[in-house]
């Protein structure tokens, strides 16, 4: 196999100094789906807003993020919009705001193709139409002069989707695409993204806070901590046996239908990023915490074929998944900032 | 949209009539013209004329109903004072204060929108910073005040522009300067304000991500969405304008409808003071009339939910 599509090395991210991703890697292969799970404020948004350059000018981005041979955190400004949306596409939370109040979806999906794939006029909206066809829009045609606000949800989510395909990405990020929809839709949304990986072969990147959506839809799945990768893993060993102590807390606070269980918590909250711990940022909430655990950020380590784990602990644990341990009490230095 | 803007048309139209009635309340209430305009040595005899001739001393309610009448016919009655009907003097008054506000309201928009959209591109930039200091002082200064300042520089110190009456252009400039400062002002202020909050919606994001360039990320999704509150803002301005003019014309002895409701108001000449009011309230009631057609030009949220019913 060639090299990745995408690869992010030593991601770092901060906002008025406050590091909001603190040196993320991963690589995406062509036509793979790849699951990243996190809390809100793991950096998992952030980490793709910044390799788009998307993010505000405030936001500093430290790290390489590789298109085949080229740095998109260092092309000029008019090669990134080339290539945004047109080898890699993304799409949104809220589909309702994420489109524009004031234009036709004619106008939204017709910007994609004139900028893309050059085309104009009557050529457009024959494209247009078949984008919609292709996302299940019911009267696409009809539906080219309607306005945002006179579609559901779940509609707009599919014209979003469809505005991403305009360009035939490579890559399409998802960024939580069915946080904002009824689950009922959320299950469509995420068959329609399947269905249009297998057509076009286009590799997807999954952000979710949501574990079921990912283990349901991804090869790999990356779990996000206080702006780092903490644990890696194809999708179905990850959910058997979780290795990183705050993938398994995840996973014991997911239900499971065949064997009804109680769900755990895992204790505490999401460290301030201006504040982050000595040591593992995950430890003042793990309840395997070490001293070991405070000598210093622990590296993500490939620990077997596939896997890779950021944990100080890594290869002495053996994690039960859904045992109910309290966290441990270390003694641990004054915090500095 | 028809359902839209015809309920806006009612309101309109009951709004003048508001007007027309509480003009009516107030000259009354006010102070009675006869002794005002015959002087409080007249004989007793020359004032109940007066009023007998003026139907000043039939009962109040019989008087509003004629008058309502009246001005349905398009009747606005004869000034007091020199027996000319009050629309002809109120006419003969009207081109020169358009000639100061309409200029003034350009001048509004071209500094206005321009220098609220740019500061918003550059946010704490060092223009961003300009203009908002700029227009603080803008907005806070009272026009009489600026006028002085402006005839003291440019008419006493300077002497390149005449401080007062209506000979030639030149005449219009510091009137117009005047009048507009404050609106393009508040107007810089609010596009800014509008843009931010607009450049900060999801959707800008999504236009990006398209790989539209900025500009047209600017232009084609930012703008329209920025103009939908920033049209409202220009509504308030016409009014703002009309209520400026009062002054402006005074300060710059400029012969329009400003200074004729100063003069009216002060002579108790009601039926001038009627049709003043009545041509401010129209010329209110319209601004607002196309505000709120901008509206559905601009949101087609609005124009469906009319549709609608709503």
């Amino acid at each position: 196999m060639a090299g990745p599509l995408i690869k992010i090395e030593g991601l770092r991210v901060a906002f008025d100094g406050a590091p909001a991703v603190r040196g993320v890697d991963f690589a995406i292969h062509r036509g793979e789906a790849l699951g990243i799970v996190g809390e809100s404020g793991s950096g998992k948004s952030v980490t793709w807003l910044a390799a788009l350059r998307l993010l505000p000018e405030k936001a500093v981005v430290e790290g390489r993020v590789s298109l085949d041979d080229e740095n998109l955190l260092e092309v000029p400004v008019e090669r990134m919009e080339h290539l945004r949306g047109g080898r890699v596409a993304m799409i949104f939370q809220d589909p309702a705001s994420a489109l524009n109040p004031v234009l036709t979806i004619r106008r939204q999906l017709g910007e994609a193709l004139a900028l893309h794939r050059g085309l104009s006029g009557r050529s457009i909206d024959a494209e247009a139409k078949r984008l919609l066809d292709l996302v299940g829009i019911p009267d696409a045609a009809g539906r080219l002069k309607s306005y945002p606000h006179e579609m559901s949800g779940g509609q707009n989510q599919r014209v979003m989707i469809a505005m991403a395909l305009a360009g035939n990405p490579d890559l399409l990020i998802a960024d939580e695409p069915t946080t904002a929809l009824d689950v009922t839709i959320q299950a469509q949304i995420l068959d329609l993204l399947q269905l249009v990986r297998r057509e076009t072969n286009m590799a997807l990147v999954l952000i979710s806070h949501d574990l079921g959506v990912v283990a349901e839809n991804c090869d790999r799945v990356a779990v996000m901590y206080a702006g780092r990768v903490i644990e890696e893993a194809p999708a179905r060993d990850l959910f058997d046996a979780p290795r990183h102590p705050y993938a398994c807390g995840l996973i014991d606070a997911l239900p499971t239908l065949d064997a009804p269980r109680r769900l755990v918590a895992i204790p505490g909250v999401v460290p301030d990023p201006r504040r982050m711990p000595q040591g593992c940022a995950f430890s003042p909430r793990c309840a395997h915490a070490a001293p070991a655990c405070l000598g210093g950020v622990p590296e993500l380590r490939r620990l077997e074929p596939g896997r890779r784990i950021a944990c100080a602990r890594a290869g002495e644990l053996d994690l039960q998944p859904a045992a109910v341990v309290p966290p441990v009490e270390i003694a641990r230095p004054e915090v500095t900032a | 949209m028809i359902r839209y803007l015809a309920t806006r048309l009612l309101r309109a139209a009951l709004t003048i009539a508001l007007v027309v009635t509480f003009a009516f309340i107030v000259l009354r209430l006010s102070g009675d013209p006869a002794t005002i305009i015959l002087g409080p040595e007249a004989p007793p005899e020359a004032i109940e004329a007066f009023r007998h001739n003026w139907g000043l001393d039939r009962p109040v309610l019989v008087q509003y109903f004629d008058y309502f009448r009246a001005i349905l016919r398009g009747d606005l009655g004869i000034s007091m004072r020199d027996g000319r009907s009050a629309i002809e003097l109120v006419g003969e008054r009207i081109p020169a204060t358009l000639a100061l506000t309409i200029p003034a309201l350009l001048l509004q928009l071209a500094i206005g929108i321009p220098a609220g959209v740019y500061a918003a591109l550059h946010q704490g930039k060092g223009f961003d910073r300009a203009v908002m200091v700029t227009a603080v002082f803008g907005f806070a200064i009272p026009s009489f005040v600026l006028a002085l300042a402006l005839v003291l520089v440019f008419s006493v110190n300077l002497g390149w522009l005449p401080s007062g009456g209506r000979d030639s252009w030149m005449h219009a400039i510091l009137p117009i300067i005047t009048l507009g400062l404050g609106g393009a002002a508040a107007l810089a202020r609010f596009t800014r304000s509008a843009m931010l909050e607009v450049l900060g919606r999801p959707f800008i994001r999504t236009a990006s991500a398209k790989g539209l360039p900025w500009a047209a990320v600017v232009r084609g999704h930012a703008l329209p969405n920025a103009a939908i509150p920033t049209v409202t803002l220009v509504g308030f301005l016409v009014g703002s304008l009309i209520a400026g003019a009062v002054v402006v014309e005074s300060v710059f002895s400029w012969p329009g409808v400003g200074r004729l409701l100063v003069v009216a108001v002060s002579n108790r000449d009601l039926a001038v003071v009627q049709c003043l009011l009545l041509l401010v309230a129209a010329s209110m009631v319209t601004s607002n009339l196309i505000v709120d057609f901008l509206y559905g030009v601009l949101d087609p949220r609005l124009r469906h939910g009319a549709r609608a019913g709503a």
